[in-house]
């Protein structure tokens, strides 16, 4: 009894961590640095972000669940391959269910619903975490970190679209000078390359609040030396 | 022992086939559900632009009012049979891909670079209660900044007058050339004219339209930060209101009341 209670203890901690570890402390983007492609192109509009967010989590959620199911029976010679025609078969089954019950939404994502097999998260998780653990503890860590990618990407459609289009969720906020209102919009905010911007100032964010993620200098800028070498005169011509 | 060859290839096979089967029988699944969403994507944009559209009554059953025609746009000429197409499924963007149903467009006159264009077009005619054409629904399209606009025109029955534009499928930058959905912006079109001395005189102009302007009504207030998908939607306006466009069709209309 007593051993049980301890490892049903150690487990809870255990689901307790993969899923609260990935929400800022080990987040997917701002520490890992993956999955910035999807979080520069969709997130110019709340609503479309969400669904965004929804669509990668159960992604990487269940991909980590399958792949975890079937993890010992992978040859490890092909087991990239069968990573990606799993999380390629779900992200499939994702964008048709979008088509036909959201088909607003899907039309406005794109061709960003099929590039989430590209995430490197969903590919990052499976290999990682999937491949060596079980499979609800996995499943657990899909949804963490899907979270954690959310978040990010909610913050950053926050600010995108209520400083770029005076709007939140399409409601506006802010009236724009062009529809007859005071505000005039911050254009580059609609732009990808706004959100570079705006994940730099999260990750700078989150670094002065959690000092332990600041990276090591790879190398140090040596100084320069102050007194002329005289011995090498003559190469300073 | 997972690595051996035997154990490898039947992995992959079961791994294939399982996929396969999630992959294909939600598509097969959802198909209708999908083909239903996008036609209804399409009317609800032809009834937007025609301004007679209703939440509350189902899209089928108001686009039953309007009345689908084939035009030839050659002769300006608009008939009922076309082949052995069914009007309802005719797609003439999928005609633009069969060298029979579609004509190459000169580069000298392909303004609006569509490359070409079917020869026989799909309108909607909506009637009053007399009968009488009340207004025309027309699709047009063109190039923009990043890719084709889809989209419709709606026409009074002086064939001059704009009543509404609504694009059903862009791919311009949100916020910039995406702003064409943007409702104010689209009903600035309304009661704008097309010709002016029998030449397309409509215009999408950079900056906005002084109210001094004597042609102010045959000019659009440019979409701020997209100079090229306005012009895109000028030279789209220009190309389909051409001879090569609906210009045959409103004298083979004009002719006939």
């Amino acid at each position: 009894m007593q051993i049980y209670l301890e490892s049903l203890t150690m487990s809870l901690k255990q689901y307790q961590e993969v899923i609260i570890n990935p929400l800022i402390k080990e987040n997917p983007i701002t520490l890992q640095i993956l999955g910035i492609c999807s979080a520069l192109a969709v997130t110019n509009n709340l609503s479309v972000t969400l669904v965004m967010c929804v669509a990668v989590t159960s992604v990487v959620s269940f991909s980590n669940l399958f792949i975890s199911l079937i993890r010992n029976y992978i040859p490890s010679s092909i087991r990239i391959i069968v990573q990606m025609t799993i999380i390629a078969s779900l992200v499939i089954v994702v964008d048709e269910l979008l088509k036909a019950y959201d088909y607003e939404t899907s039309k406005k994502l794109s061709v960003f619903v099929g590039l989430i097999i590209t995430n490197c998260i969903v590919m990052g998780r499976a290999e990682a975490f999937a491949m060596k653990q079980k499979p609800l503890v996995s499943f657990f860590d899909g949804l963490g970190n899907g979270i954690g990618y959310s978040i990010i990407l909610i913050g950053v459609a926050f600010i995108r679209e209520l400083f770029g289009a005076g709007t939140l969720f399409g409601y506006e906020i802010l009236p724009l000078v062009s529809n007859g209102g005071w505000y005039m919009g911050n254009n580059l905010l609609l732009l990808p390359p706004s959100s570079f911007i705006i994940i730099g100032l999260f990750i700078w964010l989150i670094r002065s609040l959690q000092k332990d993620q600041i990276e090591e200098d790879d190398f140090e800028v040596s100084k320069h030396s102050t007194m002329p070498d005289l011995s090498k005169r003559e190469l300073n011509v | 022992m997972n690595d051996s060859i035997i154990k490898t290839i039947a992995v992959a096979f079961s791994v294939c086939l399982v996929c396969s089967l999630v992959v294909s029988s939600s598509a097969v699944s959802l198909r209708d559900l999908q083909k239903e969403n996008k036609l209804n994507d399409r009317r609800l944009k032809v009834l937007q632009v025609a301004n007679i559209y209703d939440p509350s009554i189902s899209i089928s059953e108001q686009f039953s009012q309007l009345e689908s025609k084939y035009i030839d746009f050659e002769s300006g000429r608009i008939f009922n049979e076309y082949q052995n197409f069914n009007i309802e499924e005719y797609d003439q963007i999928v005609a633009t891909k069969d060298p029979n149903l579609s004509t190459s467009v000169p580069a000298s006159e392909d303004i609006a670079i569509i490359k070409n264009r079917e020869n026989v077009g799909k309108i909607y005619i909506l009637r009053d209660d007399i009968n009488k054409i009340e207004k025309l629904i027309l699709p047009i399209r063109g190039y923009g900044l990043w890719g084709t606009l889809y989209g419709y025109i709606a026409v009074e029955n002086d064939f001059n007058t704009v009543s509404g534009i609504e694009f059903y499928e862009h791919k311009e930058t949100p916020g910039l050339g995406a702003e064409v959905d943007n409702p104010k912006w689209k009903s600035s079109w309304k009661g704008k004219k097309i010709y002016n001395n029998n030449e397309v005189a409509l215009e999408v102009i950079k900056g906005k339209v002084e109210s001094s302007d004597t042609n102010g009504i045959y000019k659009i207030d440019g979409l701020s930060g997209a100079t090229l998908t306005s012009r895109g939607v000028t030279n789209m306006v220009a190309y389909w209101f051409s001879d090569s466009g609906y210009a045959n069709l409103f004298r083979e209309l004009d002719y006939e009341s």
